[in-house]
């Protein structure tokens, strides 16, 4: 019955009487195909990063030979004669990174223990936010902090350190990622399942043992994911290594002494005068290329340790 | 899945229907447990015998739970648990403030409803009480002989160093038994350590107990009276949080005192 | 009732109550003491900050121009070329980072590209902001020649802060509960009249706050606008879009990185209004949040 009165109802106006009207039906499709390239941009975005990066550095590796550039252990591309070899960047950035890491992680991952496992909620309600507040600072802040008062406090501590030395930038970009560590590994720790716990406490363990021997290495695949992406953070980190830390490329790991990261030297090069289409304007490229690597592979390690080694609880 | 609709308890009246037993291991006097200011256990006095299974039966929500967990002080866990009375152990109170609750926990050991292995080894599961106890002696020794008692050695003694987490459900649930075995306690406490599993494993893990009383008091809560029937000395039915009736298995089934214990066994509520 | 050394039935365990709970004790402390480090730090930083720039602050740094003399300089141009730059880059990214929000939640479906599409957005999250300022500085600047405008940068920063934009949006049109859409769809609404008049609007305060909390951080970046050429001594506020501007955050790194005394508090209290910025929008993100929740 419905079937007769539909197909004659079709068959005098040519269309289904449930179908959309045209109009409504085209505006949908418009909306979508609008939406979708608004997440288009996104992938734009990063193959427009790589080919930029490529474009150029293939220009300057056509002038530098490879080998020069990942062994070389002079980097003096703005003076005469010049060198091309980006070793003592990445010792600048791995120095800075690893003095960082070395505050940072431990810090990190005992403030995410106090906080998921000992801290009563008011403790929480008040630790967190300043985390957070920790968090949200503007990195030129940390870097004019890291010149104006770590420093002379390295200065005094230890005479004859430099003005510009990596121990002062690997100390704030130290506490720059602290936040990141403890979020993370605290939503770890969270992850873990309760009864892992009482399973924990019933055979006697105390709750120390229960946190240290249970419930972190249960944690451990989102624990080890957030200190990589902390050390990528702090490779990546710009502004206060660029103040405090020095413009002087020297492969050397002496903290006290004045280097160059990688990130620094692209900010030196933008600040001067550098013309379009020189080899001088292509190491910006060339060594933005190497960073975008390292910290793309560390972030991506990451997100597979996360993903691989997540313990399963069913 | 109704609610029973007589008269609650008002605890003024003598407790009736309650046996007692002479040398209990583990006791209760008037035991009443709160979670902030709400009063969930009303007044339990209930006296567990030794080398003997006493289970705990009752409807969801009955509190029979938080009773077994009161008993190795597992409520501590939650902060907004507190009690009121007395809850004895050999004579003694654990709740006293001397008393050191993570030992209590080493003497009085838990099985939980859903098997929770450590993401260990199956060997480490069943050492982790020994090293943090700093048991004196062999501990592989002493992992065979958890296992063999919790009749698991032979299926996994080739397997001790694989990861708990690959073993089948009744076999994690005999290893959390094995774990809870290693570190020798006196009185082991399941709670529905059989609700999470197929027949065929409940049916080992109800043989088991049957081998453990011989060397171990247990108390078991269920839901399911078929098992408490069929492995329990004595039984003990609770409602509302409170104690109805308590007594040998027997007679709980066949002759309650109580006509809530009846309307329950009967399956007209719960 | 507990010995140190028991013998149950020939086991014996050392168990050591005392030595075991002591341990605990030391290490609560420890853990305790390694959060308070970062409070204490922060306390020192803010207090430093305000001791050095306190005394520079007035309504004449805030209105004047930067200068060789620390005691004529001020932060005006910074401050407008702050607020054209966020407002433009709030334009740019608001409608993309929503567009692409709504279209990975309510329209895509779930196969490898829109996976691909959300893994990138992951990956763009951590990508260091210079390699964006690199970005920007080949393809604002140079390829649509731009120049070294506030468009430029505010492109640059809208493309910083698209991955924030999106996932903060992702999740706040997921907490929107599936019957509401059910709702739609039962009246015959089409899936875009539905997202428009019912969904989105529960969605907004979410993404409004998102949006707050994605330029808070846009306002602190210093190192993709130097990349595009933002310069560090600019004694004019821009007019146009295509104008040439400088931010805060930079107008602080040129006066830190001069060895002068006096231009150190000078950048201390341009610190301070930076900060004092970023807590209002904070504040205001927080505030809204509230606000429009309890209309719900």
């Amino acid at each position: 019955m419905a079937d007769a009165a539909t197909s004659s109802a079709v068959a005098q106006t040519g269309r289904h009487t449930l179908a959309l009207s045209a109009a409504r039906r085209w505006k949908e499709r418009g909306v979508r195909s609008a939406l979708f390239a608004c997440g288009a941009v996104s992938i734009l975005t990063t193959v427009g990063i790589v080919l930029v990066l490529l474009w150029e550095s293939v220009g300057f590796f056509r002038e530098v030979s490879a080998w020069e550039f990942f062994t070389g252990t002079k980097w003096t591309p703005l003076f005469k004669p010049q060198n091309f070899g980006v070793l003592p960047l990445v010792a600048g950035s791995l120095l800075v990174a690893v003095g960082a890491s070395i505050i940072a992680l431990p810090v990190g991952l005992a403030s995410a223990i106090y906080l998921a496992e000992y801290a009563p909620s008011r403790a929480r309600k008040i630790l967190k936010p300043i985390l957070e507040i920790l968090a949200g600072i503007p990195t030129v802040v940390y870097g004019y902090f890291a010149l104006t008062f770590i420093t002379p406090l390295i200065r005094q501590i230890f005479p004859g350190t430099g003005v510009f030395n990596a121990a002062s930038a690997a100390i704030v970009v130290g506490v720059m990622i602290v936040p990141m560590v403890a979020s993370l590994s605290e939503d770890a720790l969270h992850a873990v399942p309760r009864s892992l716990r009482e399973a924990s406490y019933g055979l006697g363990a105390t709750k120390f043992e229960t946190v240290t021997r249970v419930v972190v290495p249960a944690a451990l695949s989102g624990i080890v994911a957030s200190f990589i992406l902390a050390i990528s953070r702090a490779i990546g980190e710009t502004m206060a290594v660029t103040l405090a830390a020095g413009a002087t490329p020297k492969l050397t790991f002496n903290p006290l002494e004045s280097i160059q990261t990688m990130t620094a030297y692209v900010v030196q090069v933008s600040l001067g005068d550098t013309p379009f289409g020189t080899i001088e304007y292509r190491t910006i490229f060339a060594v933005g290329l190497l960073l975008f690597i390292i910290t793309l592979s560390m972030n991506i390690a990451s997100r597979f340790i996360l993903r691989r080694f997540r313990e399963v609880y069913e | 899945m109704g609610k029973l609709d007589l008269p609650a308890f008002e605890g003024t009246e003598e407790p009736r229907h309650i046996m007692v037993h002479d040398d209990p291991v583990l006791e209760t006097r008037d035991l009443d447990i709160y979670y902030g200011s709400t009063r969930a256990i009303h007044s339990i006095s209930i006296t567990v015998p030794r080398k003997r299974i006493t289970a705990l039966i009752g409807p969801s929500g009955s509190g029979k739970s938080t009773v077994l967990r009161a008993f190795n002080r597992m409520n501590d866990v939650i902060p907004i648990a507190w009690c009121k009375g007395a809850v004895l152990f050999n004579g003694e109170d654990i709740y006293a403030p001397e008393v050191d609750a993570v030992e209590v926990r080493r003497r009085i050991g838990m099985v939980f409803q859903k098997p929770n292995p450590f993401p260990k080894s199956n060997f480490d599961n069943v050492a982790f009480g020994l090293r943090v106890n700093r048991y004196a002696g062999d501990i592989a020794e002493r992992v065979e002989e958890a296992l063999r008692r919790a009749a698991l050695w032979d299926e996994i003694k080739d397997r001790l160093k694989d990861s708990a987490l690959g073993l089948s459900g009744g076999q994690q649930q005999r290893l959390c038994i094995a774990r809870a075995l290693a570190v020798e306690p006196d009185v082991i406490l399941m709670d529905e350590p059989a609700s999470a599993l197929d027949p065929i494993a409940t049916g080992r893990i109800e043989e088991l107990m049957q081998e453990l009383k011989e060397n171990y008091t247990i108390v078991i809560v269920t839901h399911n009276m078929q098992q408490a029937a069929r492995v329990a000395d004595f039984t003990a039915f609770m409602n509302l949080g409170q104690l109805i009736e308590y007594g040998e298995t027997q007679k709980i089934f066949t002759g309650p005192d109580d006509q809530r214990t009846e309307a329950y066994i009967t399956g007209r509520f719960g | 009732m507990m010995a140190t050394r028991e013998a149950v039935a020939g086991v014996v365990f050392d168990v050591q109550p005392e030595r075991r709970r002591l341990k605990g004790q030391i290490f609560l402390w420890a853990c305790f003491a390694a959060t308070c480090v970062a409070v204490v730090l922060l306390a020192v930083l803010l207090v430093d900050i305000l001791r050095q720039g306190a005394t520079r602050l007035s309504v004449d740094f805030l209105n004047s121009y930067p200068s060789r003399f620390p005691e004529r300089a001020g932060i005006k141009s910074a401050l407008f070329g702050t607020m054209w730059t966020v407002a433009f880059t709030g334009l740019i990214s608001f409608p993309l980072g929503v567009g692409a929000a709504i279209y990975l939640e309510e329209y895509a479906p779930r196969n490898w590209l829109t996976r691909v599409l959300e893994t990138n957005i992951a990956n763009l999250a951590g990508v260091p902001s210079i390699v964006y300022g690199v970005l920007g500085l080949a393809v604002f600047v140079r390829a649509m020649s731009l120049g070294r405008s506030v468009l430029a940068g505010a492109a640059t920063l809208a493309l910083l802060i698209l991955p924030i934009v999106i996932i903060s949006s992702q999740e706040a049109i997921r907490a929107v509960p599936p019957s509401i859409r059910e709702a739609g769809y039962g009246v015959g609404a089409t899936k875009w009249q539905t997202l428009q008049h019912l969904v989105l609007p529960i969605a907004f305060p979410g993404v409004l706050t998102g949006m707050i909390l994605a330029l808070s951080r846009a306002i602190g970046e210093t190192a993709p606008l130097i990349m595009i050429g933002a310069l560090t001594f600019i004694a004019f506020t821009p007019n146009t879009p295509l104008d040439e501007f400088t931010v805060l955050p930079i107008q602080i790194f040129n006066w830190t990185a001069r060895p002068q005394a006096g231009f150190h508090e000078l950048a201390a209290a341009g610190i301070i209004v930076l900060l004092v910025a970023l807590l209002s929008m904070n504040a205001l993100a927080i505030i809204l949040r509230n606000r429009l929740r309890k209309e719900i």
